[in-house]
């Protein structure tokens, strides 16, 4: 395939060549050689990654950030957090019922939960989130142009150059407190972190948490199977991860040399992406893959990824998507949409998929 | 059979934690792999074939009986 600017790319389709790419010694994630398979202003070129944002660099220096934090997210560690993410959802939720009957459930909802847990973690205060939360949204936005990049970029470096100062001089006994008294990160390091934990929690969570509520809507069955069983929801978390597969651009990587991969000769420099919604629905590697079946067992999806760069928050994730969906359908057991699934309008111009608003409604 | 899980090539993505709880954790310190059962039954050979497949940096690795 072709890359909007021109130059050669290659895509990925195929589960099982998938996962070899992602962690195959010959491929970068480092953010120089990226460009993205669709159109945007935005393109990275050329600079490396900022102090700290380690999403975007290779190994060693991935590993070494990364390592600092994976402590904070592993599956007990994110499980023993479910009670602040339960008060998180019941307060929002709480919001839901004075809104209505009939609200946005993004706008109450799902927007709102994975920031403010995040927020928590790290000890950011509740006033500076909303505009946070904006600046990551923009930066998402595929036709934001570059003055619009340059005004968010500054509002998050402006926000963490005054936040991370400050906390470095009174920690808190938080995330961010545990990484300054570790005392392995300059002040621009833990900026990036910080920039890294906001980032990649904020969007992500949300649009899955409001696509997951829209999925389950639209599939009746599927959610009184859940209604009916709850040790099913495990599962169904999974099976929706596979089947929304919100980061719908994949992930890319670059080729550090000539490389032979999967049968074609991929020259240095060239840009190769891994499209995760063909791959979570490969056929050669689920039966039914286009049908959403929350009894499914074979999980295995790619949705975060493979590698060293699995995504780190995935089981803050999972407690937070499971929570949120357990108290919004026991709270709401009557919840429907208010206007027909094919009329919500969907971010298709972000690198996140989700509804951009979910009218819904419930009997009083 | 007999697991081995190599803690330098792990990147703490806790799948083996997640998928086998019982058999596999992860040290509070960085999240890498923490093995708390070295030889199980036969009968999990599945389960660890599925850890195995979804270990995210190949760190897990299983020796299975020759002749089993």
């Amino acid at each position: 395939m072709s890359y909007p600017d021109g130059s050669p790319g290659w895509l990925i389709t195929r589960h099982a060549e998938a996962k070899e790419l992602l962690t195959h010694k010959s491929f970068s994630a480092r953010q120089e050689g990226i460009i993205s398979p669709v159109p945007t202003e935005l393109q990275y070129d050329g600079r490396p990654a900022d102090p700290g944002a380690f999403a975007k660099t290779d190994d060693p220096i991935h590993s070494q950030y990364r390592k600092l934090v994976t402590g904070f997210f592993t599956v007990r560690r994110t499980r023993q957090l479910a009670p602040m993410i339960e008060r998180i959802v019941h307060e929002q939720l709480d919001d839901l019922e004075k809104a209505g009957p009939g609200a946005d459930l993004v706008e109450v909802f799902t927007e709102s939960v994975p920031s403010r847990v995040m927020c928590e973690m790290i000890g950011v205060p509740e006033s500076e989130r909303k505009t946070l939360q904006r600046h990551v949204e923009t930066l998402g936005r595929l036709s934001c142009t570059v003055p619009e990049a340059l005004a968010a970029v500054s509002g998050m470096s402006g926000f963490l150059s005054r936040f991370v100062p400050a906390r470095m001089d009174d920690p808190r006994d938080d995330l961010l407190g545990d990484l300054i008294r570790g005392g392995q990160l300059n002040e621009q390091e833990l900026m990036g972190m910080a920039a890294t934990l906001i980032t990649g929690a904020f969007d992500t969570t949300g649009n899955m948490l409001a696509m997951g509520v829209f999925t389950l809507l639209e599939h009746p069955d599927q959610l009184a199977k859940l209604r009916e069983d709850p040790e099913l929801m495990a599962g169904a978390v999974e099976e929706l991860l596979r089947f929304l597969t919100i980061s719908h651009l994949g992930a890319s990587r670059w080729a550090l040399e000539d490389v032979e991969f999967a049968g074609q000769a991929i020259k240095k420099g060239e840009v190769v992406t891994v499209a995760l919604p063909a791959v979570n629905r490969d056929p050669e590697r689920y039966n039914n893959p286009d049908q959403l079946d929350i009894g499914r067992t074979d999980h295995g999806h790619l949705a975060l990824g493979h590698g060293v760069h699995q995504c780190l928050g995935q089981h803050l994730a999972r407690t937070i998507l499971r929570v949120g969906y357990e108290a919004l359908f026991d709270r709401f057991p009557t919840l429907r949409l208010t206007v027909p699934g094919d009329e919500i309008p969907m971010r298709d111009d972000f690198v996140h998929y989700g509804p951009r608003s979910l009218p819904v409604t419930w009997d009083d | 059979m007999r697991i081995t899980a190599d803690r330098e090539v792990c990147c703490s993505a806790g799948q083996c934690a997640l998928i086998a709880p019982d058999l596999f954790d992860q040290s509070d310190e960085d999240g890498s792999v923490v093995l708390l059962e070295a030889q199980p039954d036969a009968g999990r050979l599945d389960t660890l074939r599925e850890v195995v497949s979804r270990c995210p940096t190949g760190a897990i690795r299983i020796e299975e009986d020759p002749g089993a």
